[in-house]
């Protein structure tokens, strides 16, 4: 499999989405949300932020399948940590 | 045996192991094993992440208060500080791949400067708090965690304090990684200014890259997570 060379186009507009999103998330934190709303506006525009680093500026976009599966590993054992976890504080409350 | 193999790589480029085959595979694994570290890096800021998520869901309104007095403007600069510097960083690596290789050492400076920039407003932010005693528990001698808020009621100065300690955890590890960062740019450099890497060779550039990134990604989740939740709360901040 040959290498995959990302123009200097696309790596421009990746660029200029972070700043964008950057702006949004900074003008919605003063945003009084309903109910967790905040929470999930600011952490769904760094996950999405995130995304758009891991796919193009780490070229995982255009990388081999082995590379996806060792994201992915990470990403799932950071759900094992956080679920386990969180299920065990956030539930005390209901005994 | 192993004399066949050394003949077999003389019409190859110098900068192949012998354990690889050719560049290509060389390169495929160079970046595997990158990201396998990185996944270890993850599960690292992961535990510091889930310690944050768990007492901020315990005390909501202490870091509120606590998250309120960061100075936000210095947060969102050293956003867009690192991720133009993300940009550099790819622009190096791009460079390298077209054989640009003045553009490749323009741009790994510009990385090392903006990772600099990055730390300065860092230091200023960490000097701020220590003015205002925000520096967590006794750290510094002669200078406690003692500073003069207006508290709500029911909000205890413990669990701002304890917001003041995954800060600077969370900040202080991040800050960590960027000096490592910088050190590791800074070879770059110099083997990029002696004319190393080029388009066959640019392994080393390219996984550098991979860390680079990751610790401009951790810092996309850190810059709303410690600056901007509770914002819209307002009022107590100083």
């Amino acid at each position: 499999m040959s290498e995959h060379i990302v123009s200097r186009n696309v790596y421009l507009i990746i660029f200029l989405s972070l700043m964008v999103g950057t702006a949004i998330t900074v003008v919605a934190a003063f945003q009084d949300f309903p109910g967790p709303m905040n929470v999930i506006v600011a952490m769904t525009i760094a996950v999405v932020k995130a995304t758009l680093v891991v796919l193009y500026f780490m070229h995982v976009r255009y990388s081999s399948r082995l590379i996806w599966v060792i994201v992915a590993s990470a990403l799932f054992w950071m759900g094992i940590l956080f679920a386990l976890t969180l299920s065990d504080y956030w539930t005390r409350g209901w005994l | 045996m192993a004399e066949s193999y050394a003949v077999e790589h003389e019409a190859s480029h110098p900068g192949l192991q012998h354990h690889f085959a050719n560049m290509e595979q060389q390169r495929e694994a160079g970046t595997l094993g990158m990201w396998v570290f990185l996944v270890t890096e993850i599960m690292f800021f992961g535990g510091m992440f889930l310690a944050y998520t768990l007492y901020r869901s315990k005390y909501p309104e202490a870091f509120a208060v606590a998250s309120n007095h960061l100075d936000i403007k210095l947060g969102a600069v050293n956003t867009a500080v690192l991720i133009l510097s993300s940009l550099t960083m790819a622009m190096a690596v791009f460079s390298t791949q077209i054989g640009r290789l003045r553009a490749q050492v323009v741009y790994l400076a510009l990385t090392i400067v903006l990772g600099l920039v990055f730390l300065g407003i860092k230091a200023v932010e960490y000097h701020e708090k220590y003015v205002d005693h925000l520096i967590p528990g006794t750290l510094i001698p002669g200078n406690p965690f003692n500073p003069h808020l207006e508290l709500p009621t029911g909000v205890s100065m413990r669990h701002v304090e304890m917001f003041y300690w995954i800060y600077f955890a969370m900040t202080g590890m991040h800050a960590v990684h960027m000096v490592i960062g910088i050190g590791i740019m800074s070879v770059l450099l110099y083997f990029a200014a002696k004319g190393r890497f080029s388009p066959e060779y640019h392994s080393p550039v390219e996984v550098s890259g991979l860390y680079w990134h990751f610790v401009d990604i951790v810092w996309i989740f850190l810059f709303p997570l410690l600056y901007l939740l509770g914002r819209h709360l307002g009022g107590h901040a100083g």
